[in-house]
């Protein structure tokens, strides 16, 4: 695409492409973890409040892609997978973005303090803080980390969910952060393997670019083993229970098979394949952690009927 | 494009934004009355020192 086609299309923003600034499938993800990590905490909370509640989360986790977009338009002209975006599609402005994103961040987590409490609405600006500032403006174009680090942000929600239901954080909402946290990692860097030429282009430093695929590939296993005893760790808390367990060794034992295979390709394979593995253990990692949080509500409704096993032991 | 199809583009765009801000409005009410079901002290500073301000 070039210039001038790319302006020809700026005098008319549709209501959709405003919808597409707040990252519509993150949001999902955030929907369904805040969601959980509303619901699985313990205490009942007013059903009108619960939904209020996780919209403004995502109305949040919305704000902060919308000023991503904005910071971001120069790199995301550049890369195949973000060209369609509606910054630099030209759709809407880059200075809109800002304002969409600063007016909505004072929305939610002004809303979500009036519909829940403050702590949660806190946590919530700390998460757009750290998502808009330290992940897409100091890290994500000075350092191989960036992702590691700013995968922080998305792990807040669970946490936030549970906070606007409870008031407290506790360590079964530290725990639900864990596990996003470290599953973020080898999420990134599996997409990483197959986009690589993507960041190179546009001087993102991701592990790929910085350090190689190979170097890429151990941290991958390596991150997918720590991991493990988070994801696992999480069945022993008061959310937890034999279902949960059952499904985190499975998903657990999966995911470093998956890990280990990465490990073992050589470059000359994965580029035959077109990156075949790669792709699949990237979109088996979503599946891992949709089916993990899945789990936790299915706890949640079991222990609400009264067929959660008494005898299971929670260490944490 | 022709300035018929530029309005019909506004009309749609104008009723999605009008739904969504109805939305919203219907939105604070119900948590409104929500938090007064559930009890919340709503009384705003009225800058008189009334009785029911004094902890017991």
């Amino acid at each position: 695409m070039t210039d001038a086609t790319m302006n020809t299309t700026s005098a008319h923003s549709d209501f959709g492409d405003y919808v597409a600034l707040l990252k519509p499938r993150v949001m999902s993800l955030v929907v369904f973890t805040a969601a959980v990590g509303l619901i699985v905490a313990p205490g009942g909370m007013n059903p009108v409040l619960a939904f209020a509640s996780i919209l403004f989360i995502a109305l949040g986790a919305g704000a902060s892609g919308s000023l991503n977009m904005w910071w971001d338009a120069d790199i995301d002209r550049i890369m195949k997978r973000t060209q369609s975006r509606p910054v630099p599609s030209g759709k809407v402005s880059a200075n809109n973005a800002m304002l969409v994103g600063l007016w909505m961040s004072v929305l939610s987590v002004g809303m979500l303090g009036l519909a829940s409490n403050w702590l949660a609405a806190g946590l919530l600006a700390f998460t757009i803080f750290f998502y808009a500032v330290v992940y897409s403006m100091w890290l994500k174009r000075s350092t191989p980390q960036n992702i590691v680090i700013g995968g922080a942000a998305g792990a807040f929600p669970p946490m936030v969910g549970w906070a606007a239901a409870t008031g407290s954080v506790s360590i079964e909402a530290i725990g639900m952060f864990m596990l996003i946290f470290m599953w973020t990692p080898p999420h990134f860097w599996a997409l990483a393997l197959f986009m690589n030429e993507d960041y190179s282009k546009a001087g993102v430093p991701m592990l790929t670019v910085t350090h190689g695929k190979r170097t890429t590939r151990n941290h991958i296993l390596a991150y997918t083993i720590l991991l493990t005893p988070f994801c696992i760790g999480l069945a022993f808390t008061s959310i937890g229970g034999p279902l949960y367990f059952a499904m985190s060794v499975i998903l657990s034992a999966m995911f470093l098979q998956g890990a280990v295979k990465l490990y073992r390709r050589v470059e000359a394979d994965a580029e035959a394949d077109k990156y075949a593995a790669e792709r699949k253990v990237f979109r088996f990692s979503l599946f891992y952690l949709f089916l993990l949080f899945a789990a936790l509500l299915i706890e949640t409704a079991l222990r609400a009927f009264d067929l959660h096993w008494s005898a299971w032991p929670q260490v944490f | 494009m022709t300035d018929a199809e530029i309005h019909q583009r506004r009309k749609k765009n104008n009723i999605m934004l009008g739904l969504v801000l109805v939305a919203f409005v219907v939105l604070v009410f119900s948590i409104t009355v929500a938090k007064m079901m559930g009890g919340a002290n709503m009384e705003a500073a009225d800058h008189v020192l009334r009785p029911q301000l004094i902890e017991q």
